[in-house]
Parts: structure tokens; sequence; C-alpha cells
């Protein structure tokens, strides 16, 4: 750029564009107004390969993903920042979801655990006598028109129930009778069984197997025949539904524990 | 002033054109862009001096962009593309801005 502005401006209007000492704007101006000179159309060929470079790079930059003319290194550094974070979220995932099993197994474990619990209340509550039980059975009529039924006949019949598999039984619709029933005679006629006064027709019903409930009390000298000895007849139903609904208050131990189980 | 139309047509072709850049030049343009620029805000410079010449013009500005280039290709060959590109951007960009300190000065004598 050692050279002033060679004589390329000279042809039109002459004088003013070759004086090196002239002020630059007046210059620009000058050269602004007046086309070309062979300076100006290199000028203006460069200039025209570079606004259009210019145009189609931020195009492209702008047109583009972020990726594309990344360089190989970054592109790598990439990956491996991604592979780095899903092998992160697979970890974490792996973790939820032995967190997740093993939640699913307690839940499992505890439903199970408690369903056998309220299985085994169930059952000891109509052992005990604390629940209303229904089922197969047979329900046994005891008239007594000579007042000879007593306690030792009453007694005789618990135990062929009982003898005969019976899992809940009950007299007159008033009375469970469990491991501690007591049964006593009265003087002037009718039992005391825990502590309420019955009198006949007597009702016992049981709920077990009806066949074999009825035949333990149909047993050769057993409670049946004992009864129609003293005078009193025996009426045994076999039914498909027997419902037990008295119930009596749970007795709590006062100097019993169970033995601790290791 | 044909200058000035060169800059427009080229705009405008490129506008019109939308070509897409082929993936080789991708890492050169945006170097090779800068580095015209510079060219040309010399030669702007040169010319309210007094002193432009289209010859000068030429040349400097078709080795601007080569030289560049050729940088920014070494630096991808030696590993360092990205640092060396920032570096010809930081050069030249200090290169505009003294030359663009002059034009000012010629144009409002400022």
């Amino acid at each position: 750029m050692s050279d002033p502005e060679p004589r390329a401006g000279t042809t039109a209007s002459g004088a003013p564009s070759e004086d090196p000492d002239r002020d630059g704007r007046a210059r620009l101006i000058a050269a602004l107004r007046r086309p070309g000179s062979r300076g100006q159309l290199a000028a203006g060929a460069l200039l025209a390969v570079l606004g259009f470079a210019a145009v189609v790079q931020v195009q492209s930059n702008s047109r583009d993903a972020t990726y594309v003319g990344a360089r190989q290194d970054e592109l790598i550094a990439l990956i491996n920042g991604l592979s780095l974070a899903s092998q992160r979220a697979e970890n974490e995932m792996t973790r939820l979801a032995q967190t997740r099993n093993s939640l699913l197994t307690d839940t499992e474990a505890r439903r199970t655990a408690l369903e056998r619990a309220r299985q085994l209340a169930d059952e000891r509550g109509i052992l005990a006598g604390t629940l209303a039980a229904v089922g197969p059975g047979v329900r046994v009529s005891i008239e007594d028109e000579s007042g000879a039924v007593g306690a030792g006949n009453v007694i005789n019949g618990i135990q062929e129930l009982r003898d005969a598999g019976a899992e809940a039984i009950e007299i007159n619709d008033m009375v469970r009778v469990v491991a501690q029933t007591s049964v006593r005679d009265l003087e002037e006629g009718g039992v005391v069984i825990d502590r309420t006064r019955l009198t006949a027709p007597y009702v016992i019903e049981a709920i077990g197997s009806s066949p074999t409930l009825s035949g333990g009390l149909q047993i050769a000298r057993g409670f049946a025949y004992e009864i129609q000895r003293v005078g009193g007849t025996v009426d045994i139903k076999e039914l498909e539904t027997v419902e037990i609904d008295s119930v009596r208050e749970p007795a709590s131990t006062e100097y019993a524990e169970p033995v601790p189980t290791e | 002033m044909i200058a000035g139309l060169g800059l427009v047509l080229g705009v405008l072709l490129g506008l019109i054109l939308q070509p897409s850049v082929p993936i080789w030049l991708q890492p050169y343009l945006p170097i090779a862009v800068v580095a015209a620029l510079d060219a040309v805000f010399g030669a702007l410079r040169a010319f309210l001096d007094g002193i432009f010449d289209d010859k000068v013009f030429v040349v400097s500005f078709v080795s601007n962009v080569l030289i560049a280039g050729m940088i920014v290709y070494l630096g991808d060959q030696l590993g360092v593309g990205g640092q060396l590109s920032t570096g010809v951007i930081v050069v030249l960009g200090i290169r505009i801005f003294s030359n663009v300190a002059a034009i000012r000065r010629h144009l409002f004598h400022a």
C-alpha cells in the first residue's frame, strides 16, 4: 500500500481525485459519486465475494444445529459427557428399581403376615367364643316335661359335641359354651350355665361336621339315651347353616403369660 | 461506487441462493470472512490516506484469507484448531479495530 491512488480516476472529472493532500472524506465521497476505476472494480469484486461468504456463513450458522462444524475433539468431549451422563442415569435407575423391588417385597411380606394374623385371630376368636360364628352343624332340642333333665345331661351333651369336633357351641341362643363354662343344677328346676339361668326346653346349637356331631350324640348309652331314660325327648336336626350369635367378653389372663419364643 | 454495489450484490446473491457450506469448508469460512474483513478495512483506510492501490488490495485480501485458512488447517492437524482459530480471530479483531480507528479519524476528524 505504498502507492498513492493511481491515475485511474482521472478519466471523468479529472483533477480533484488526484490530489494526494485532499481530505480523505472528500475523496471517499468523490469515489462514491463517480462510477468505476479499475481499482473500484477489483474492490467491488472482492467485496462481493466477502458479502456473499459472510451471508452464507451467517445463514449456515443460524440454520445449523449446534454440532455441525464442531471439531473432532469437541465432538468426542460431547459424546463422552453424554455417555457419562447416561451411565449415571442408568445407575440411578438400577438403584431406584432395587429400592422399589425391596419395598414391594416388604409390602408383600407384611400383607401376608397381616393376613395370617387376622386369620389366626378369627380362628382363636371363634374357639374362645369372642366372635359370632356361622357354619354347618346340628340343633339339638331337648323337651323336659318331668323336670328331670339336669346339669349332668347338659355337660354330657357338651362333652359329646366337643368329642365330635364341635367348634362353637351355644345353648338357648344365650350362652356361648367355652373352655371355662360351668354348669350346675338349680333347686327349683333348670340349670345355671355361666351365671345364666336356663329352663327347659333346652336348645343346643353346635357348629361342626353335622353327621359326626349327631352321631356322637346318638351313641349307644350316650347323651340321647340318658335323656330319654329320665323321661325327656331329644330332637337332633342336621343343618346346612347354624348361626351362633352370642359372644362373651375375651378373658384376660392375670397370671399366665406366654412363654417367650426364641 | 462499484465497490459498494459489489458488496450489495454479494449479499443479495447469498440471500437469494442460500447455498449450504460444504463440510470441508466449514471450519475455515468464518476465519476467512474475518480475514477478508480485515483486508477490506485496511484498504478503506489506505484509500482515505490516499495510498490505496488495487493490486495491493487484491493481494492482501487473497493472502489474508489464505493465511488465515492455512493457520486454522495447521491448527486442526496439530490438534489445537480451536485455540488457534481463536488466536487468529483475536489478532484480526485487533487489526480491524485499529483500522477502524484510523478511518474514523479521517471521516469525523475525531
